[in-house]
């Protein structure tokens, strides 16, 4: 059965300054569920700042962000809590707790927002290491990870919840090839389970493995929106900008 | 460039600099009530931290005890010293422990205390919270769903409303130790003596009002700590220039408002007794 595909979350004409600076000028677009998004745009254009928005760090100053019928752009931080039990946000560095050790990172959502009992806690923790190739780093500290463990850590971390929508923010900026394999990997292990996700990224070879569509900002809204398939195909010059650069 | 053309250059660049101050103080004044009213909001309502009200509590406690005891110590001692000589000159030696007690109690130990946990942890919790929110940390707490006030600030403003207190009982007792020391072997004026003088002196309201003050001073630390290090910008310099600021700032606030505090205590507090 075909049909028109549901949507997981809606952004409607989004505007936001900081000070003088204008970021977006009217972000507009869909996610549909079970998709992931990618979305393009050079450095300083307000990516992260929509994924930031969606998930209540940021307000934008006009415009919706409609999910599950609750408009997040007008929410008090206090209603936000909840959605951020279904929406979840992997930062750029994996932001972990550096005073708290990998297995507390990890537990600390559930605590805090489950009634498991410990051992339960430390076995769904071991669970999210092996996803994310991290067995037995239960007892490390942040900062006796590498970067890229990091940022599985911080992955397995924002995801623990089985959140419903998960916001990548740059998941693979400054990984060595390896790193990138593997965290890609560990996503599309996530996609094979069907997650809904929104892949903020530079890294376009990256995004074409991972995402179905792919959205680029460009001047403070949706420029193009598309499935990978015809953005790939595209002869847009503002497409070919990103897919190929050395043209 | 002319001479006039400098006064006015100098004029406005001084202008401009008051103008930059106003809005500055503004600002603070306007987050740390705005931080406050969300403090008092959310210690009232679950989740409750005791675990890492205690964890901050002692911190604070250990980290601060050897310095603020020694600190006692050396003002009880200078106290006695300078006022056994300076009396001395109108026979007045016998009254060195009453008014080293008073000064001790109302005055030196809640402001010495305060000024040294302000530098010691005032300036660590700023570090602190404001190394977290560089690194996103902060963003992290609330992107999973809790809040920082609830898992930062407020153990962290309890921890110091309780301990300082505590920290400057100790200060008080050890500095009178070390006037009574000092005054036994400086002084002639024997260790008996200097107690009795000491209970008959003081009252509990000498204590009291000292420990109200370290309670507002421990409050004025703590919240500005946070306060600065959750809108520190510009990674590690902002760091830096957060420290810097919040020992700058607690100080400045502990001197000026101990006077009014004083007043106040007098005002209210000792023409009952």
């Amino acid at each position: 059965m075909s049909g028109t595909p549901e949507k997981a979350l809606q952004l409607i004409d989004l505007h936001k300054s900081f000070g003088p600076k204008v970021v977006h000028r009217g972000v507009s677009f869909d996610l549909h569920k079970g998709e992931v998004l990618a979305l393009f745009g050079g450095s300083g254009t307000g990516k992260s700042v929509i994924l930031r928005s969606i998930i209540g760090l940021e307000k934008p100053d006009t415009g919706k962000i409609l999910f599950q019928g609750r408009n997040l752009a007008s929410l008090p931080e206090r209603e936000m809590i909840d959605v951020r039990k279904k929406i979840a946000y992997v930062f750029q560095n994996g932001a972990l707790f550096d005073s708290l050790t990998v297995e507390d990172n990890l537990a600390y959502p559930l605590r805090e927002h489950t009634r498991l009992s410990a051992a339960e806690i430390h076995r769904k923790v071991d669970e999210m290491l092996a996803l994310v190739d991290m067995k037995g780093s239960n007892r490390l500290l942040p900062a006796e990870l590498s970067g890229g463990m990091q940022k599985r850590a911080g992955l397995a971390r924002a995801i623990i919840l089985g959140q419903e929508i998960i916001l990548f923010d740059e998941p693979t900026a400054g990984l060595d090839p390896t790193n990138t394999r593997r965290l890609l990997e560990n996503i599309k292990t996530l996609k094979k389970k069907g997650i809904t996700g929104i892949f903020v990224t530079h890294d376009i070879p990256s995004a074409f493995e991972i995402a179905d569509r792919v959205a680029i900002l460009y001047n403070g809204r949706i420029a193009v929106a598309d499935t990978v398939e015809n953005i790939r195909k595209s002869q847009d010059p503002l497409v070919r900008s990103f897919t190929h650069p050395m043209d | 460039m002319t001479a006039e053309t400098a006064v006015v250059r100098g004029l406005n660049s001084f202008w401009s600099r008051i103008g930059t101050q106003i809005i500055s103080a503004t600002r603070f004044w306007g987050g740390f009530a705005l931080l406050s009213v969300q403090i008092f909001k959310e210690l009232l309502t679950a989740p409750f931290y005791f675990r890492l009200v205690l964890e901050q509590m002692l911190l604070l406690g250990v980290r601060s005890f050897f310095l603020v005891s020694v600190t006692g110590l050396a003002v009880g001692s200078v106290m006695a010293l300078q006022f056994g000589y300076g009396l001395a000159k109108f026979g007045g030696t016998l009254y060195v422990p009453k008014i080293a007690a008073l000064t001790i109690l109302r005055e030196m130990g809640p402001v010495f205390t305060s000024l040294l946990v302000a530098g010691r942890i005032g300036s660590g919790i700023a570090a602190e919270v404001a190394s977290m929110n560089v690194t996103q940390q902060i963003d992290a707490i609330r992107a999973l769903g809790t809040s920082p006030v609830k898992r930062i600030v407020i153990p962290r403003v309890l921890a110091a409303v309780i301990t300082l207190p505590l920290l400057c009982v100790c200060a008080d007792y050890i500095g009178l130790f070390g006037a009574m020391a000092v005054s036994e072997s400086e002084l002639n004026i024997p260790s008996r003596y200097f107690i009795t003088k000491v209970l008959d002196t003081l009252i509990m309201q000498d204590l009291l009002t000292g420990l109200a003050k370290t309670v507002v001073f421990a409050y004025f630390i703590s919240v500005a700590a946070c306060w600065k290090g959750l809108n520190t910008e510009g990674g590690t310099r902002g760091v830096g220039e957060t420290t810097t600021w919040v020992v700058v700032a607690t100080a400045i606030f502990i001197m000026i408002s101990d006077f009014f505090l004083t007043k106040f205590f007098i005002l209210t507090v000792f023409p009952r007794f």
